[in-house]
This record gives C-alpha cells, sequence and structure tokens, in this order.
C-alpha cells in the first residue's frame, strides 16, 4: 500500500507533462478565449455569448482552440482574469460585459500582439476592438406588435440600470408602440440589478396589476416570461429564445445572435486580416435576430413586424427618425432627421410622452 | 464512544498543528470532489496550488490577492480576541474606496506627490468612521455590535451602488456607472506586474499589529478583555476604550484596504468593488489564529486558492463554484480541528453510568 | 381598491420567504445559536426542492427534500458549533460561502429548466369575493404554511413546555444543563428545524415565486432573514410584520415607479438595513426592556465538564 501515494504523485507529473505538451501544441493553433460576467446557464446575456463560443468551436473545427472564464465579477478580479488569458496564449479574448473595459485596455496595453474584443465599450486600442448589438432595432419591431396587441393600452417594461443602452431600448419600443397606438403607455419599473428572478417576478406582477398586458424586459432571467405565462398575458423573451418558458404566450424574442460576428472576427484572425474598429451590427447583418413569432400574434400584425423588420435591414427605416421631442418638451429631432450613433449610445432621458423619470 | 476532555492548557503543539491538519483535510475532500466532478483530481489540485506559484505573473496576482486580505484580517483579529465583532469590514471596505476615492475625484484632474497619501488617510478616515457607528451603540446603547456591523455593510455597498450611478459617476463615460479613472495610482513593486507597495504596506500592518500584541501593553489588555471579561474590569480596563480602540483600528485598516484596491489594480470606483474582502478576511482571522505572522500566511494560502480556482477554470474548465465549496470546506476543516487545542478527545468503550450531578462547577467557554 | 389587494397579495409573496427562513432562525437564537448560514441553507433548499421536483414530478416531494437540504446543511453547523464549539460567526459564514458554491455545482443542470406551477388555493365562491377573496382564499399552500408556522412557534415558544426548555437552554445554559436537560441536544433540534424552514424558504422562490432555479436566485434574502429576526426582538408575530413590511417596503417600492412616482430604488434599498439598526438601538438601549432583547447566551458555546 505504500506505493499508493507515489503512483499518485506519478500521475499527478504525468499529468502535468500531458499538460504542458497540451500547451506547446496549443502555441501552433491560435487560441480563442472568452470572458462571461454571468455563469454560462443564466439564459440570457453570457449564454447567448457562449452560443457563439460554440459556434466558432464548429465552424472551425480543430483550426482553432476555445476556452472561457464564467461568472468573473466587474471588479478587481477582472483584470487579472483577462491577463491570465492572455498570458497563457490566447491569441484573441472576447471580454463580454461592460465592466470589463478598462481591465481590458490595461491587459492589451501590457500584451500588445493579443488581441482583444469588449462587448458594449466605447474605448479602442490598436489590439482592442469594440462591438455591440443594435437591439433597438429588435425593441422597435416588439414595440410595433406590443401595441397593436394590447388590449388595456399598457405596456409593462422591466429594466435594470438606468445606462444608455437599456433607457434606448425604452424610448425605441415607446416610440414604436405608439406610433401604431397612440393611446398606448409604456410603464417601467427598475429592478437595479441584472439578475434577481425573484425581484423580477415581483416587478412583473407589479406591472400586472397596473394594468400592464404586455411584458417587455431589459434584464436576464426567464423569471417575467414565466410569471406572464401563469398570468395568461403575453410577454417578450430577452437575449435567448425563451418559448420553453411560456410556449402559449412567448410571443417572440429579440435573441442576441452573435455567431456571426464571432466567425467573421475568427477568421479574420486567421487570415491575418485582423483589425481595430468599432462594430454596430444589427438585423441587417443578422446579430439581432428575433425567435420565431408566436400563433398568438394575428397575420396582419406578423405582417408588420415583418416589414418594419425588413426595412430596417435595408437602410429605409430607422427606429428613432423625428419628429422627437425630449421628455421635457426640448426638440431632439426634426422631421426626417435620424439619431446619430453617438446620440443614442450616451441617452439618457426618455422621449416625450413617456411617463416617470430616468432615475439618476 | 469519542468523547472531549477540557485540557487544563489549550495544547501548543495543536495550535500550530491543526491549521496543516485542516489543510491536509480539504485536500483529502477536494480529490474527492473533483473525482466526482469527473476531473483529474491530481492534475486540478496541481493547478490550484501549484501552477500560480511557477510564474512572476502568478506571484505577484497572489500579492495583489492577498493585500486586502491581509490588511483587513490584522484589525479583525485584534478585536476577535478581545471578543469584539467587527463582521462588516466588507462595508468599512466600500466606505475607505468612497472617501478616499471622492477626495481624487474632488481635486480632479490636480494630482501630485501629496494625493495618493491624502488618499490613503481619507480612505482611513472613511472605514473608521463606518466602523464607530457599531462601535457607538455597542458602548453607549450595548447594541449587539455584530448585527450592526453586518447590517451597515449591506448599507455602504448600496451607498457606494448609488453614489456611482449617480453623484461620482465619470462626466465623459457616457453615463455608464463609473467613475473616472484616478488621476493617481499605487506604485507598482515589481514593474510588469501589478504587485503594489499596499502589499509592503500590509507586511508592516501586520509587523505593527504584532508588537502590539506581544510588547504592548494594549495587546494584553485585549486579550484579557477577551478572555476573562470580569478580570478585565477588575484589572481597571476600560471595556469601552477597547470596543473603540478595536473598532476604529480594524475600519480604519478595512478602509486603507478598500482604497488601495480602488487606487491601485482597479484605479477607479466601480459598483463591483466591494468583492467580498471583508468576509473572506474574517476566515483569514481565524485560519491565521488571530496572529499577525499566521494571517499574512493565511492571507496567501487563501489568494492561492482564489487564483488556482481560475487558473483550473481556464485550463480545465472547472466551474467557478469549485472555488467557494473549496473555501467552505477548508474553513470547516479549520473549525473542526480547532477543538483539538482545548479539548483532548477520548475513545470511550461504553457509556459510563452517569454519576449524578457532575462535582465541580461546569466550565464555560467562550467562543 | 383592487390594486392594493393585488399590492397586498404580492406584498404577501415577496415576503412568505423571509416569513419562513426568519421563523427558523428565530427558533436557532432562541435556544441560544446564532447561525449566519441562513442565505447558504436557503439557495440548498432551492435547488434541493427544484431537482427533487422535477425528479419526482411531486411538489411534495419538492418541498420534504427542500426541507431535508435545509436541516442536512443546519446539522453540518451543529456538528461544527455544538459538537466541536467551532466559534459559530465563522461557522455561519462558511455554511453560506459553502452553501452557494454547492448549490451552484449542483445546479448546473438545472439552468433553464421549467417547474410546473404551484397549486393555488381554490374555495369556490369564497375564493372569488371581491379583494379578500383572492386575498384570504387564493393564496399558494405555502403562505397558509407560513402563517401556521408563525402561529405555532409563537404558541410552543410561550406555552409549552418544550418552549420553555427552550428558552431556558438560551438564556442559561448552565441552569438547563443543572436542572438536566441536554443543552446540545435542544440546540441541534432548533438549528435543524432553522435550517428545515430556511430550506422551505428557499424552495418558495425556486418553486412557487419564479418557479426556476438560477445560480444565487435567493439574492441575499438569507441576510434579511436574520436581520428580521433582531428587528422582531425574537418575537415570532413581530418577525411575521417584519417581513410583512418589508415585502411591502419592496413591492411599493415597484408599484410606485409603475405609478410614475420618483423614487430612487438603491436607496430605498438601503431602508430594511437602517430599519433594523434603529430597532436593535430601541430594544437594547433601555435595560428595563432587556428581557425582549437578545437570548442571554447568543452565540455563546457551551461545554459541560461531567
Amino acid at each position: 500500500m505504500k506505493s499508493r501515494p507515489f503512483s499518485k504523485i506519478a500521475a499527478g507529473l504525468a499529468a502535468s507533462l500531458v499538460l504542458a505538451a497540451g500547451t506547446a501544441l496549443a502555441q501552433t493553433k491560435p487560441k480563442v478565449s472568452f470572458v462571461y460576467v454571468g455563469p454560462v446557464g443564466d439564459m440570457g446575456w453570457s449564454y447567448q455569448h457562449h452560443q457563439g463560443l460554440e459556434a466558432i468551436k464548429k465552424e472551425f473545427g480543430d483550426r482553432i482552440e476555445t476556452n472561457f472564464v464564467e461568472n468573473v465579477p466587474e471588479g478587481p478580479d477582472a483584470e487579472r482574469v483577462i491577463d491570465q488569458l492572455a498570458a497563457t496564449g490566447s491569441s484573441l479574448v472576447f471580454t463580454t460585459s461592460f465592466g470589463f473595459m478598462n481591465p481590458t485596455l490595461k491587459v492589451a496595453a501590457r500584451h500588445p500582439k493579443v488581441k482583444f474584443e469588449h462587448a458594449t465599450g466605447f474605448k479602442q486600442a490598436p489590439n482592442v476592438a469594440t462591438y455591440n448589438a443594435r437591439f433597438y432595432e429588435g425593441r422597435h419591431v416588439i414595440g410595433l406588435i406590443a401595441g397593436k396587441m394590447t388590449k388595456t393600452n399598457t405596456i409593462g417594461y422591466i429594466a435594470s440600470f438606468p445606462i444608455p443602452e437599456v433607457v434606448m431600448g425604452i424610448n425605441a419600443a415607446y416610440l414604436a408602440a405608439r406610433s401604431v397606438n397612440p393611446a398606448v403607455k409604456l410603464k417601467v419599473v427598475w429592478v437595479s440589478t441584472w439578475f434577481d428572478p425573484g425581484k423580477e417576478a415581483a416587478a412583473a406582477k407589479a406591472l400586472v396589476d397596473q394594468g400592464a398586458d404586455i411584458l417587455m424586459q431589459h434584464t436576464d432571467s426567464p423569471a417575467p416570461v414565466k410569471y406572464a405565462a401563469e398570468k395568461g398575458i403575453f410577454a417578450f423573451g430577452q437575449a435567448s429564445d425563451m418559448t420553453q418558458f411560456a410556449p402559449e404566450k412567448h410571443l417572440t424574442a429579440i435573441i442576441d445572435n452573435w455567431n456571426p460576428y464571432y466567425i467573421a472576427r475568427v477568421k479574420a484572425l486567421l487570415d491575418g486580416t485582423w483589425k481595430s474598429g468599432d462594430t454596430w451590427d444589427g438585423i441587417k447583418e443578422g446579430t439581432v435576430v428575433f425567435a420565431p413569432w408566436s400563433k398568438a400574434i394575428p397575420a396582419d400584425v406578423v405582417k408588420l413586424a415583418e416589414t418594419a423588420r425588413d426595412e430596417i435591414a435595408a437602410g429605409t427605416r430607422h427606429p428613432f427618425t423625428g419628429p422627437v421631442n425630449k421628455q421635457d418638451g426640448t426638440p431632439w429631432l426634426k422631421a426626417g432627421e435620424k439619431a446619430t450613433d453617438k446620440d443614442l449610445s450616451s441617452m439618457n432621458f426618455y422621449v416625450a410622452g413617456m411617463e416617470g423619470s430616468v432615475p439618476k | 464512544m469519542l468523547k472531549l476532555e477540557p485540557r487544563r492548557e489549550p495544547s501548543a503543539l495543536m495550535f500550530y498543528v491543526t491549521p496543516f491538519l485542516a489543510i491536509a483535510l480539504t485536500l483529502a475532500a477536494g480529490l474527492l470532489l473533483f473525482r466526482i466532478l469527473g476531473k483529474p483530481p491530481v492534475a486540478a489540485m496541481q493547478l490550484i496550488f501549484i501552477e500560480p506559484l511557477r510564474s512572476l505573473r502568478g506571484v505577484s496576482e497572489l500579492l495583489v490577492k492577498a493585500t486586502p486580505l491581509i490588511l483587513i484580517a490584522c484589525g479583525l483579529a485584534l478585536g476577535f480576541r478581545a471578543n469584539v465583532w467587527n463582521i462588516g469590514a466588507e462595508g468599512q471596505f466600500a466606505a475607505g474606496a468612497l472617501s478616499g476615492g471622492a477626495v481624487a475625484l474632488a481635486v480632479y484632474p490636480a494630482t501630485g506627490w501629496w494625493l495618493l497619501p491624502l488618499m490613503s488617510l481619507a480612505g482611513i478616515a472613511g472605514g473608521a468612521a463606518w466602523a464607530a457607528i457599531p462601535a457607538l451603540l455597542r458602548t453607549r446603547y450595548n447594541t449587539s455590535e455584530i448585527l450592526v456591523s453586518l447590517m451597515l455593510a449591506y448599507v455602504a455597498v448600496l451607498l457606494l451602488g448609488s453614489l456611482v450611478h449617480g453623484a461620482l459617476r465619470d462626466p465623459d463615460g457616457m453615463n455608464f456607472p463609473e467613475s473616472r479613472l484616478f488621476q493617481t495610482a499605487l506604485p507598482v513593486m515589481i514593474p510588469g506586474t501589478r504587485a503594489h507597495v499596499g502589499f509592503l504596506v500590509a507586511l508592516a500592518v501586520a509587523g505593527a499589529a504584532w508588537l502590539l500584541l506581544e510588547r504592548h501593553m494594549a495587546g494584553f489588555q485585549i486579550k484579557v478583555l477577551g478572555q476573562a471579561p470580569r478580570a478585565a474590569r477588575f484589572g481597571g480596563f476600560s471595556e469601552k476604550r477597547l470596543i473603540w480602540a478595536c473598532f476604529l483600528v480594524s475600519g480604519g485598516a478595512a478602509g486603507l484596504a478598500g482604497l488601495f484596491e480602488a487606487a491601485g489594480p482597479v484605479g477607479q470606483l466601480v459598483p463591483a468593488l466591494p468583492a467580498g474582502y471583508g468576509f473572506t478576511a474574517i476566515i483569514v482571522a481565524f485560519l491565521g489564529r488571530l496572529h499577525p505572522a499566521g494571517i499574512v500566511l493565511a492571507g496567501l494560502l487563501m489568494a492561492l486558492t482564489y487564483i488556482g480556482g481560475e487558473t483550473a477554470q481556464i485550463s480545465m474548465s472547472l466551474p467557478s463554484a469549485t472555488t467557494s465549496v473549496f473555501q467552505g470546506m477548508f474553513l470547516f476543516f479549520l473549525l473542526a480541528t480547532d477543538v483539538l487545542v482545548a479539548y483532548r478527545p477520548r475513545w470511550i468503550a461504553t457509556r459510563p453510568a452517569r454519576a449524578g450531578r457532575p462535582l465541580q462547577p461546569p466550565a464555560k467557554v467562550e467562543a | 381598491m383592487e390594486l392594493l389587494a393585488n399590492i397586498l397579495i404580492s406584498a404577501m409573496i415577496a415576503a412568505t420567504p423571509l416569513v419562513l427562513a426568519a421563523t427558523g432562525e428565530l427558533v436557532a437564537e432562541r435556544s441560544g445559536v446564532l447561525n449566519l448560514g441562513v442565505e447558504g441553507m436557503m439557495i440548498i433548499g432551492a435547488i434541493a426542492g427544484f431537482a427533487a421536483l422535477l425528479a419526482s414530478g411531486s411538489v411534495l416531494v419538492g418541498l420534504l427534500a427542500a426541507m431535508l437540504g435545509g436541516a442536512l446543511m443546519a446539522f453540518l453547523f451543529g456538528v461544527l458549533t455544538l459538537t466541536f464549539r467551532a466559534n459559530q460567526v465563522a461557522s455561519g459564514l462558511a455554511l453560506t460561502m459553502f452553501g452557494l458554491g454547492l448549490s451552484a455545482l449542483w445546479g448546473q443542470g438545472y439552468s433553464g429548466r421549467s417547474a410546473p406551477p404551484f397549486p393555488r388555493l381554490s374555495i369556490p365562491g369564497l375564493s372569488d369575493l371581491p379583494i379578500l377573496g383572492r386575498l384570504v382564499f387564493g393564496q399558494d399552500g405555502l403562505v397558509y404554511l407560513s402563517l401556521a408556522l408563525v402561529a405555532a412557534v409563537a404558541y410552543v415558544l410561550a406555552r409549552t413546555r418544550a418552549g420553555l426548555v427552550l428558552r431556558a437552554v438560551g438564556e442559561n445554559h448552565h441552569a438547563a444543563h443543572a436542572i438536566g436537560y441536554s443543552v446540545v441536544g435542544v440546540r441541534y433540534l432548533a438549528v435543524m428545524f432553522g435550517g428545515a424552514m430556511a430550506g422551505l424558504g428557499g424552495a418558495y422562490l425556486s418553486l412557487v415565486q419564479t418557479p426556476l432555479w438560477v445560480e444565487r436566485m435567493t439574492a441575499g434574502r438569507g441576510w434579511i432573514a436574520l436581520a428580521l429576526v433582531v428587528f422582531a426582538a425574537w418575537r415570532p408575530w413581530r418577525a411575521l410584520l417584519g417581513a410583512y413590511l418589508f415585502g411591502l417596503i419592496t413591492i411599493l417600492q415597484l408599484h410606485s415607479q409603475a405609478l410614475g412616482l420618483e423614487v430612487d430604488a438603491q436607496l430605498l434599498s438601503m431602508v430594511p438595513y437602517l430599519a433594523t439598526i434603529v430597532v436593535l438601538v430601541l430594544i437594547s438601549r433601555d435595560s428595563a426592556r432587556a428581557r425582549l432583547a437578545a437570548p442571554a447566551c447568543l452565540g455563546k458555546s457551551f461545554h459541560a465538564s461531567s
């Protein structure tokens, strides 16, 4: 029995040798890494990025290696994790949450040969690209559906934090809903969290109690959709197709489909054509897609939604087209004027007609 | 059955042996855990405990992660020895980062040699002020400091979040909840890494705490208050003064740790800044036997489990939850084996017939 | 009026996990044990209940599994603090850390799976009454169970011999031991009861309120339950009141937003913690009312040399 610990040590050494060999081999193959803020099983934001990882695995097979780190808090630990990926042979690192912006830039400065891509940020560097998706285009389409289908003329919206991304989504949905239903109201509840199923369900209930009969959300858990199913009202999924949580009541979902972007960027890496930049893709590029329309949506409304979707893809429609005033009455967009990307990405006001105010 | 007999004197041998016993038990349980998870156990262990130590990068990150843990735990240990339970260091950490960071943001963009010391002082003051609330309530109204300091930890973290979303938000930051990047940063010790001089300060604080505990009258008073509060009162020590001192020192240390974290590795105020150091430091304090030297070692070991856990996640796709299971088990074993310091296990074959009431008065064992 | 009833119903739902966990912890603390691991026990209850429900298809099995899971965690805490006399504060923190990690590992295969909706009481006629109908007769079973639990705990503590023993152990363990009661035995039972109730509270989140399993879904409710016990000055009915007040604040905050009133969500979420501190000070400042304050042996280890 005495040889037992020894054999374990030997096994350990062998294992470490294999590992070391594995690392040596890996250097011939580019490694692509992902950093997630949540668990891959959140069914929302991180889950969809992870789908992107699966897509590049499938696309490029054994031409690349991949790895990922989940549950990385947006605090002091983020920089270490990103640095460790860069230092251990990654060629391309995707950091997929806003709070990773400054850590990514700091690591990138130390590893000029490694390429980085930061989702939703606004600071670039020669080896740091940024990317985001025009989710407001999706919000426009579901806003149209909601405006048409609400019986109580009240849409409920569960919001996370008052950052431009979220405020922009609220405004896009409201403007679209009002364009087909002038009497519509959009009620917003801020839950100050991206992810707390209990609180999201409570917010959903509060909205329903105040007359909302269709729910939209900008938080990540399926709890509001699940609640809608129980109450027998309609809801839109967020980030991923949430049909399974409300087979009858899930109208559609705005799906974050990062796959085409990730495939294109990995391809650029392999071809040696990777360049830094700022990408903001939407419906046209296939980054913002919709879950299958529910059978509950009437045919004319499906047609309306599809027209909007196709016009946005063709570039003939912009969800923020004037005349639009700000909530306080000051003019924002003149008739026919389209909002600039800069306006959108720093938006911190409601448009005219919205009730309540953006929390400070 | 197994019976525990109190020792006449706490066992000095066991005092030093049990932490290692706990480590050994954790490793054994860890091997089992990895087997259940279907990961190669020995290789996983090696990734967690050895791999980070094999590179300068790993070692420097170890120092970065250990710095706040050591700083906070040294302060807490003083209080724990005196039976003063500050478990809200997380809040004092946040308060320190907030007040120190606010100084930098208030004078922005002015900078100079004076700024960092000023921020540090503000950080210490902020942490100490936050800790003064439970101290005041305890000494004035006899309110449980455990619960007050814990409640205030949540308040401070929410306050930090609220201010970073509002008043302290970066005006050029597209309305995202982050402050500006500070115009100054803690100097880095090892070029090319993140290891900052905060670690040296943590070591100095540990040294000072050691001197205080071993060589100074206050250290003696703290021990007496912890072990025999009534004797302390007869001895003429002011319990209130000691409570105040314990809270101000531990709060100040936690505040400094918070400011170091904000002005060092992070470089700005972010809502996620308090990443649980204040709670982990409680474990570090116990693991280090409430002794500054032990705390330095325990802080480094705890930091190793974090960094090793990340390494294992990256190269072996070990779920991140494994780290907290591991740390929880570690503490369980440590706390369980601690009993050997004060008690002697005795195997008694059959239950002895009860001989009526105990002869001597039952010994009271303080927590 | 319809809105008022809805708000009250929502507040009760938001409060029920807190009522369950706080009442359990209250019993443990009355026996002199401070278990800071409520969050860890709740989250284990949430995953244990969810996993058992999916495996068996039975809500009852799910709830029992949640209670068992919470009680096992509490047993672990008992072994540490009661048998090995470890420090209760550190053990409780370790229990929370361990529970959060273990539940995340265990739950990996359960993310994104859907549980059947929880059955709700429906008495034809009564449940259809306006306002009061749904408030009084239309809730899910656990809401009634939590109310019954509070009543039972209040009765047992105040009126029965078992309650007397429990309080004696918590107030003066040496005296209780001298009379011949097993201090450690009573505390084991109390702590495990607390664990079972915390587990049930966690299961309320994963089986009734959402019903889903997601990592860290308790989101700090265990700590609020701990605060509530203190807020309640260790009295069951006050714990219920505190939990309902807390639920009401949470829900009112959401409703006031939907109504378009301005409130700072983050500042408002500090209110429960601050209120707890105020109550703590109020009950501890007056030595004449010290009876209301913490059980005298709270947090202290016991060893009888015999």
